[in-house]
This record gives C-alpha cells, sequence and structure tokens, in this order.
C-alpha cells in the first residue's frame, strides 16, 4: 500500500507534464474537452453552413449549375446541378448537423465544459473519464453522420424530423444506409449527451466552491444546469423512438407503418415531446450566457436575477406539456389542440420576463460596446423577433395556415440560428480565458455588423415569402405560378445568405489569428465578478490554487462598498461574511 | 474478516482528485447514478407510451395476442429475478461491512440467476420463432386481430429485448464487482462501486416487475 501511495504522489507531482495524446486527445481535463467540443462545432457550422448556401443557391436559380461544385459525381449532382433526391438530402442533413453537431456541442458540450467547474469554483467535473468519453463518443456520432455522405443512395433525406412512414421505410425515401446511419448516430449522440448531463447536474449539485449556494450561481451555471436536466430527461424518448424506427426499417417491425397496422402519427408524438425540450436546450444556455455578458459588459447587476432564474426553470417546466403544437396539422381532437394552443402561449410570459430583464438591465448602464456585447444585444434582439412569430405559431387558426411554409422557416432561423449570436458573444468574451489570448475588437464589430444586417436580410423576407404560401422544403418554387411573383424575394435572400456567409470568414480569419498569437490576456479583461476570472488565462489543471470562498452572487457591478466598479464573487469586503456551504 | 479501518494511504487512492473527500466523492458517485436511472425511466418510458398507445387502440388484440406467451415461465422468471435482487442486496452489504468473500458469493449467485433468465428468456424466444411469432414477413396469427397482434410482438421483443440488454451489461458489471472484491478492494470507507451496481440491478429488476403484468397477464381473464 505505500508502495502505491509514493507511486501515486510521484504522479501527481507529474500531472503538469502530461503527454501530447493525454494533454490535447484523450484528456479528461474538463477545460480541454470544453476546446474539442468547440473545435467540432465549428467545423460542423462550415459544413452545414456550406449545404444552406448550396439550398439557397437552388431556390433562387433552380436546377441551374452551382459555381464550382460541378466535381461532385452522378447521381448526386450532374454537373454542379442539384437533383431534388440531393436537395431533400441537403435540407436534412443541415439541420441535422447545425443542431446537433453544432450548437448542442458548442453551447452545452464547449461552454457547458469548460465554464461549469471554473464557474462554480471546482477543481473539474465530477466525473472527468466520463466527460472525456462523452466527447469521444460525440466524435464518433459525427463521424458515422458525416460518413452517410459516402454511402450509396446518400444521406437521410426526410427531414430532419424523419417523419414515419416517409422515414420508416426505404422505399419512401429512395434512401437505405443514410437513413440507418442518421438513426444510428443519433443513438450515439444521446449516450454522449447524456454522460455529459450526468456530469453536469452532478457537477452542479456536488461540486460548488463553499459559500457558493445556489443563488450565487451565474446564470450561465443555471442555463446549462437546466439544460442537462432537459437533456437527461427529452433525450431517451427520442432514443426509444429512434430504436422503434431502426426496428421497422431492418427488422421488420411496424410501430410506426400503416401497413402493417402501425401508427405514424405515434413517431410524431415521441419525436416532439423530445422535440420541443430541444428547443430549450438549444437556447437556455444562450439566454444563460447573454444574461452574463450584458450585466457585465453594461456594468450594471442583472436586473431580476431571481425572476430570470425561476423563468428558465418555468421555460423548462412548460417545454414538457407543448410538444403538440407542432402538431395542430397532424389531426388532433380539438379541445386538446386548444389546450396545447394555451400551454404554448403561457410560454411567452417566461420569455417576456427574460427579455424584459435584459433590458432592464441596460437601462442606465455605462455600456462597452465590445465585440461580446453586441452580439448578446443581436441575440436578444433576434430572440424578440423570432419570439413574437412564434405567439403566432401558438394559435391554431394562425398556424394552419403558415404550418410548414416559409414562416416557419423564418420562425425557427430566427430563434435557433439566432442562438449563433450568442454563441459568438460567448466565444469572443471566453476566448481570453480559454485559450490566454484575445480576439482583435475591430475584426469582431466588422463581424458583428455583417453578419447582423445579412442575417435580418436574410431570414427577414421568409416572413413575407410563408405568408405568401411559398412552401417549406420545395426543391423549385418557380414551378408554382402563384409563387412566380416571389422569386424576386428568393434572390434577394440568396444573396443576403451569399454575403452572410462569406462574412464569417472575418470570425474565422479572427479566431485563427488570435489562436497562433502569443499569449497576452491577463486575468480579468473585461472586468468581470465571476469566478473563472480569478484564475489564470488560460486556467491550468485543477483550476484555482486554492479552493476559493464566494461571498456574494456574480452581478455585484458599480458596487458602493468598493472603489472600483466591479466586485468579485471571491473577494471578500471588510464586513462581509461568508455564509456556510 | 477484515474489519480494521485502512489507513491513511488507502483513503488516499479512493479519493478522485477533483474531490475535496471521499464523503463528497460517495456523494456525487450516488447523485449520478440516480441521473441516470432517471434517464432510464425516460428512455423505458417512451416504449411504455408506445405500449398505452397501442393497448388503447387495440384492447382486444392485446389480450389474444398475450394469451400465445407463456405465463408459467413469465413468472418463473419474476421468481428468479425478484431472488436476484435479494443475493445482489445481500452482496451489496458484504461489500459495505468489507466482507469481500461473502460479497464475492452473493454476487456470483445473483450472476446465476441472471443466467438463468436469460436462458429462459432466449428459450421463450426460440418458442416464438418456432411458432411464428416473431414480427416480420414470416409473421402468422390466426383470427381478426393479425396486424395489431403483430405489433404486440413487435413492442414485446423490444422492450424485453432492451430489458435483456441491460441485464447483460448487469452481468458485466457484476463480473467487474466480483474481480475487486477478489482483490479485497471493498471496505465500510470504499464501496460505492457495488452499492451502485446494486443500484442498477434493482432497477433492471423493476422494469421487469411492469414489463411481466403488461406483456403476460394483460389477457389472462379472457
Amino acid at each position: 500500500m505505500t508502495e502505491s501511495a509514493t507511486a501515486h504522489a510521484a504522479h501527481a507531482e507529474a500531472h503538469h507534464e502530461l503527454g501530447f495524446v493525454r494533454k490535447y486527445l484523450f484528456s479528461t481535463d474538463h477545460k480541454m474537452i470544453g476546446r474539442q467540443f468547440l473545435f467540432l462545432g465549428l467545423f460542423m457550422l462550415i459544413i452545414g453552413g456550406l449545404l444552406a448556401m448550396m439550398m439557397r443557391w437552388e431556390l433562387a436559380w433552380p436546377e441551374t449549375n452551382i459555381p464550382l461544385m460541378g466535381w461532385v459525381p452522378e447521381p448526386y449532382m450532374y454537373g454542379g446541378i442539384l437533383p431534388p433526391q440531393t436537395y431533400n438530402a441537403f435540407f436534412t442533413m443541415h439541420a441535422t448537423i447545425m443542431i446537433f453537431f453544432v450548437v448542442m456541442p458548442i453551447m452545452v458540450g464547449g461552454f457547458g465544459n469548460f465554464l461549469i467547474p471554473l464557474m462554480i469554483g471546482a477543481g473539474d467535473m465530477a466525473f472527468p473519464k466520463l466527460n472525456m468519453l462523452s466527447f469521444w463518443v460525440g466524435l464518433v456520432s459525427g463521424i458515422v453522420m458525416l460518413s452517410s455522405f459516402f454511402v450509396p443512395g446518400g444521406p437521410a433525406a426526410g427531414g430532419w424530423t424523419s417523419y414515419a412512414p416517409l422515414s420508416a421505410q426505404a422505399s419512401f425515401t429512395g434512401v437505405e444506409w443514410g437513413q440507418h446511419l442518421w438513426i444510428i448516430s443519433l443513438i450515439i449522440l444521446g449516450i454522449s449527451s447524456l454522460m455529459g448531463s450526468i456530469n453536469y447536474i452532478t457537477t452542479v449539485v456536488n461540486m460548488r466552491a463553499p459559500g457558493m449556494t445556489y443563488f450565487r450561481m451565474p446564470l450561465t451555471i443555471w442555463s446549462l444546469f437546466i439544460t442537462a436536466i432537459l437533456l437527461l430527461l427529452a433525450l431517451p424518448v427520442l432514443t426509444a423512438a429512434l430504436a422503434m424506427l431502426l426496428f421497422d426499417r431492418m427488422f421488420g417491425t411496424s410501430f410506426f407503418l400503416p401497413a402493417g397496422g402501425g401508427e405514424p402519427l405515434l413517431w410524431q408524438h415521441l419525436f416532439w415531446f423530445f422535440g420541443h425540450p430541444e428547443v430549450y436546450v438549444l437556447v437556455l444556455p444562450a439566454m444563460g450566457v447573454t444574461s452574463d455578458i450584458l450585466s457585465t459588459l453594461s456594468r450594471k447587476p442583472i436586473f431580476g436575477y431571481h425572476a430570470m432564474a425561476f423563468s428558465m426553470i418555468a421555460i423548462a417546466f412548460l417545454s414538457w406539456v407543448v410538444w403538440g403544437h407542432h402538431m395542430f396539422v397532424s389531426g388532433m381532437n380539438p379541445l386538446l389542440g386548444t389546450a396545447f394552443m394555451m400551454s404554448t402561449m403561457v410560454i411567452a410570459i417566461p420569455s417576456a420576463i427574460k427579455t424584459f430583464n435584459w433590458l432592464g438591465t441596460l437601462w442606465g448602464g455605462s455600456i462597452r460596446f465590445t465585440a461580446p456585447m453586441l452580439f448578446a444585444l443581436g441575440f436578444v434582439s433576434n430572440f424578440v423577433i423570432g419570439g413574437l412569430s412564434g405567439i403566432f405559431m401558438a394559435a391554431t387558426p394562425v398556424d394552419i395556415f403558415i404550418h410548414d411554409t416559409y414562416y416557419i422557416v423564418a420562425h425557427f432561423h430566427y430563434v435557433v440560428a439566432g442562438i449563433i449570436f450568442a454563441l459568438f458573444a460567448a466565444v469572443y468574451y471566453w476566448f481570453p480565458k480559454m485559450f490566454g489570448k484575445k480576439m482583435s475588437e475591430p475584426l469582431g464589430k466588422i463581424h458583428f455588423i455583417l453578419t447582423y444586417i445579412f442575417f435580418n436580410l436574410t431570414f427577414f423576407p421568409m416572413h413575407i415569402l410563408g405568408v405568401g404560401g411559398h412552401m417549406r422544403r420545395i426543391y423549385n418554387p418557380t414551378q408554382y405560378e402563384f409563387l412566380q411573383p416571389l422569386q424576386g424575394i428568393n434572390h434577394f435572400i440568396t444573396i443576403s445568405a451569399f454575403i452572410l456567409g462569406v462574412s464569417q470568414l472575418f470570425f474565422l480569419y479572427n479566431f485563427i489569428a488570435s489562436l497562433a498569437k502569443k499569449r497576452d490576456a491577463e486575468r480579468n479583461p473585461w472586468h468581470a465578478n465571476s469566478l473563472e476570472w480569478s484564475a489564470e488565462s488560460p486556467p491550468p489543471h485543477g483550476n484555482y490554487e486554492t479552493t476559493p470562498v464566494v461571498y456574494r452572487g456574480a452581478y455585484e457591478y458599480s458596487s458602493p462598498e468598493v472603489a472600483e466598479d466591479w466586485l468579485p464573487q471571491n473577494r471578500q469586503v471588510s464586513g462581509g461574511v461568508a455564509r456556510a456551504h | 474478516m477484515n474489519s480494521a479501518v485502512p489507513a491513511a494511504p488507502d483513503a488516499f487512492e479512493v479519493r478522485a482528485h477533483q474531490f475535496e473527500d471521499v464523503e463528497q466523492q460517495h456523494h456525487a458517485s450516488w447523485l449520478g447514478m440516480w441521473v441516470f436511472l432517471a434517464t432510464e425511466v425516460m428512455f423505458f418510458g417512451g416504449m411504455f407510451a408506445a405500449y398505452a398507445f397501442y393497448r388503447v387502440g387495440f384492447p382486444n388484440a392485446f389480450a389474444a395476442a398475450s394469451n400465445r406467451l407463456d405465463v408459467t415461465l413469465g413468472a418463473i422468471n419474476t421468481a428468479v429475478l425478484i431472488s436476484s435482487s435479494f443475493t445482489m442486496a445481500l452482496a451489496v452489504h458484504g461489500g459495505e461491512t468489507g466482507r469481500n468473500k461473502a460479497a464475492i458469493r452473493y454476487l456470483l449467485l445473483t450472476m446465476l440467476l441472471g443466467a438463468v433468465f436469460l436462458g429462459v428468456k432466449f428459450y421463450e424466444y426460440h418458442e416464438k420463432f418456432v411458432e411464428h411469432l416473431v414480427p416480420g414477413p414470416a409473421f402468422r396469427f390466426e383470427g381478426p386481430h393479425a396486424h395489431p397482434a403483430e405489433i404486440f410482438f413487435s413492442l414485446y421483443f423490444a422492450m424485453t429485448g432492451l430489458h435483456a440488454l441491460h441485464m447483460i451489461i448487469g452481468i458485466g458489471l457484476l463480473t467487474w464487482m466480483a474481480l475487486k472484491a477478489r482483490r479485497k478492494r471493498f471496505s465500510p470507507i470504499y464501496y460505492t462501486p457495488i452499492e451502485l451496481t446494486g443500484l442498477y440491478w434493482h432497477f433492471v429488476d423493476l422494469i421487469w416487475i411492469f414489463l411481466f403484468p403488461l406483456l403476460y397477464l394483460v389477457g389472462r381473464h379472457l
């Protein structure tokens, strides 16, 4: 025993000199895992974005050659012309990649991993090995998903919702292995997210530093904690549905196939029981980081901290009882439809609480218009537009008219693609802590201005298209006489989307060039209060030399108690008392 | 019996670096396992929702199809699984009190009962295969309820199959625990792994307690 203790002590000393593989690949350090998720997500963002560009080309100039795409072999493309089958595969994969492999890995996997232990004052996650496994299983899932581009028949083409029976029989979409791999990939991703969620919940409940009570946690942590609970309870339901879908496709069962007595509506119920909480899995972390950034960079306490935390809990709770609003046109008892309509509209209340509290936070603040602040403001304004158009959809009579039109495409891009603003805000804000280097402010501002303008020019006109009757997921709008007058809008959207895509090169350059720089970031460049800013940039293995003691919440800006306009959570002021853990 | 509380070296060894003390580590592991079991409830919950959906839609077909299952074998398996939960509890007690030999004995007994359960289960699967009750092109079911009966059997195979998969994983965990016990790893200050394995095993047992009446007994009064 003594022998092994000595070996252990020696091992502990050698902790800081891990080999390349242990440090950068199979790392159990939550910060490295967070960075890995960030890189995975950004890589997938490029793929998902390029798919969108090709779809936009098709919608503006149907069945013409997409520039630079002539090399894709038949039958996937014909000299750069996108056939309908490939178009279906592209919108399926665009949504799948953006939701499951961009927003989730970056916001939940990346910032969740990086920030949770740092912001609660812990040395690491509760289960570091499980955490490492979560990333590698997630990567396998991503590889399986991407590999479906290279199997005969191409990738899944039944939409990201994969409604049965379209998805339940290969002959319906002509895709055999692509859909199998889609299902298998998402089952694997479910396991990865599960391991992450177990870690997040356990860590937040168990590993908080002394004095870090629940209601002293930054709202980012609150949002990630609630997100983990949602993921934990929602994803297994999707996994169960995916398993049944796979059985239908591979073993001849008929869970969702009417020919064998099955019921396709069951798939919709199970899918949206997962799908609606999933929307909040995507948006809650964005709300959390936005709250922190708005408060820090307007040098004011967050307005209504408790209301912010409770409204997130309310959103999470309500997300379980609204899934039917995705199915108003699928056939439903009108009484049940009314119930879903009411519960959906109730979500506007906590959402409005959040929005008004953000405005209250900004009110009278000394706002620092830095890149993260601009992006956080962009997120809020897009969320307002997306949230308001959501109320239209919640009303059954309106929904029946605009369901499956571009109105709904506009709505969910304002909400879900709008998350990209919070995502960029978080990258600009925490980049110094993640890598010890600062990103260029001027490039960040140019990136913001272009992204904000062309995001709105891309997605806002889609509302008009939708009300004009432009169906979602159609391949060639010019085939419909009533859509021909709207084709000019399609041209406009496509050109805006291309400029939006090209604008991201400012970010890509800024990100890579900043990574290549020498370390230049101080510990607390934004003069923020939360604990992570008291650690080194980037924090070493184990994060803190001594466990920090927390004396207050994270939002004591412009406090009269101290001369500076910030008061870190772990600074003791004479007279201040640390509350017991 | 090794009742002496091990000295500092052992305590150092069982605590991972990210925890303040062994108690925090124990609490974290315990919470993590319960959280994991919550996901399992939701996973099987999806299946049970599908079951409820079709059962409400086709009550008579479900009763007729359920009568084709062998209730005696199902009952035997229920008894076997409940007994295995008892031996599992004894194994956990052995681990908690540091009696590693007793832990091994009860772990092996639990594994044996688990294997008996799986053996009976696979015998039943074989029977259904012979009787053309496996969903797919070969499925045969006389009477007016052929389609919903096929769905019943789809649910039967999916739910009991996933349950059996959990049992196989459980036996793997028990093997791991037995190897730990053989190295005399369990003591009053370190027994979390065997305790959590026990939780998992009881959970899998509990799923069967729901599956047995829903699948085997639903049509018995007809």
